[in-house]
């Protein structure tokens, strides 16, 4: 174990994870990584899950384990805390524009498609295929486009 | 009853109705009438699911005897199970089920905003977290109620004869007994007597909107807070639960 770990260090390294079932942004970006506690003994990652039922927790848990590993932090401790809840408000602006780049309309109040920007634009169904997505049409190019719920 | 006896019950009793109608959707997976409503059916019963093992997760720790949230779930039998029998019911056609959800989402959204205030940091984080996706599951479920009840003749009949055939479960929802009355003292568990007339409310304006007619004098079923259940439960668990049954401790 390495003593001399910065917190910052850390943060660092978290955010070269990437999203399991989105990766164009990392599980910083999500906002699921709530806190990172550094001491001599251990480093604690504390997340806090998107949904209740999201499969991607259990394999966002295990990659922050397998990353930290691969840069010689064995001694890590993932908690999950349920509180405060997740909300879409914690996506970061950056993140939004890469979800929006990769795709996926991001949280926002005037939906707008990803391919076009039209905001002319209908809900095929409210659930996709992760729980934080629902399915839209954009009546002007034609693309069905995944939307990520704000939440 | 002791205090942390009554809280590992109370916390049972929610988990198992989540999880129950969480597996009751998830039936559906391929199943579903489209795609669309497959997605959105397993979409709600993964999020049921996990609000029910934040529940058990809570009731293992409270509990204190090594037992965990898979233990809980898959190694108790129909009479120890405390669901609602409500959740348990099989699905029928889909309106049956989107019926059997209607009265569920609109129970749990009260239920988890009162939850909210509860003393108990835990339960009330995990009604914090559970609200917001219940919130949602109610917005689907009541748009379909309304759908199919403002339908075509056919789609009213069914769905009319489906509110007749459930509402007969919804009573239950409001029952207490001795672990509510050990924990509402101490200002952890909901008081379900201030929510029913919020709920018939809200159920009532829906089903008006679905051109649907409440059923009136309905006998009233009664029986899962004390683990009797209805016959479809035994059938369930026993599909739930045969692999880590059959299997313990398996892993893959």
């Amino acid at each position: 174990m390495v003593t001399f770990l910065s917190k910052d260090q850390i943060w660092n390294y978290l955010s070269e994870i990437p999203d399991p079932e989105i990766p164009a942004i990392n599980i910083i970006e999500l906002g699921v990584v709530r806190d990172v506690k550094v001491d001599d003994a251990q480093v604690e990652v504390i997340i806090t899950p998107t949904y209740s039922g999201c499969p991607a927790m259990k394999m966002i848990e295990d990659n922050i384990y397998l990353h930290l590993k691969s840069k010689n932090i064995d001694n890590v401790k993932v908690t999950t805390i349920l509180s405060p809840a997740w909300t879409t408000d914690w996506i970061t602006e950056e993140a939004k524009e890469k979800l929006n780049k990769y795709g996926i309309a991001p949280p926002q109040k005037e939906i707008a498609c990803p391919q076009c920007a039209s905001q002319n634009v209908e809900c095929i169904s409210q659930f996709g295929s992760t729980p934080c997505k629902a399915q839209y049409r954009c009546k002007d190019c034609r693309e069905p486009f995944d939307y990520f719920k704000c939440h | 009853m002791e205090m942390k006896e009554a809280i590992f019950n109370y916390c049972l009793r929610y988990a198992d109705s989540s999880l129950i109608i969480g597996h009751r959707l998830s039936e559906w997976c391929g199943h579903g009438p489209i795609l669309e409503e497959d997605i959105a059916m397993t979409n709600v019963a993964l999020d049921l699911v996990g609000q029910s093992r934040s529940f058990y997760q809570y009731a293992a720790k409270v509990e204190g005897k090594d037992r965990t949230e898979d233990d809980l779930a898959y190694l108790r039998d129909e009479r120890e199970y405390r669901n609602t029998l409500l959740t348990e019911q099989p699905n029928g056609d889909f309106g049956q089920t989107m019926m059997r959800q209607f009265l569920f989402d609109s129970f749990q959204v009260l239920f988890f905003e009162k939850l909210k205030e509860s003393k108990d940091e835990d339960m009330s984080a995990i009604a914090f977290k559970s609200i917001k996706e219940s919130k949602y599951h109610l917005r689907h479920s009541s748009q379909w109620v309304i759908r199919l009840g403002d339908g075509t003749e056919e789609s009213h009949q069914r769905i009319q004869n489906s509110l007749e055939d459930l509402w007969r479960f919804s009573d239950e929802l409001f029952e207490m007994n001795e672990i509510d009355e050990v924990l509402i003292k101490d200002g952890i568990a909901v008081d379900l007597s201030t929510i029913k007339d919020h709920w018939m409310q809200n159920v009532v304006d829906v089903l008006a909107e679905a051109t649907l007619n409440v059923p009136e004098d309905t006998f009233m079923a009664t029986g899962s807070r004390e683990g009797k259940h209805s016959e479809h439960l035994g059938y369930l668990l026993a599909e739930m639960q045969v692999l880590p049954r059959t299997y313990p401790g398996a892993k893959w």
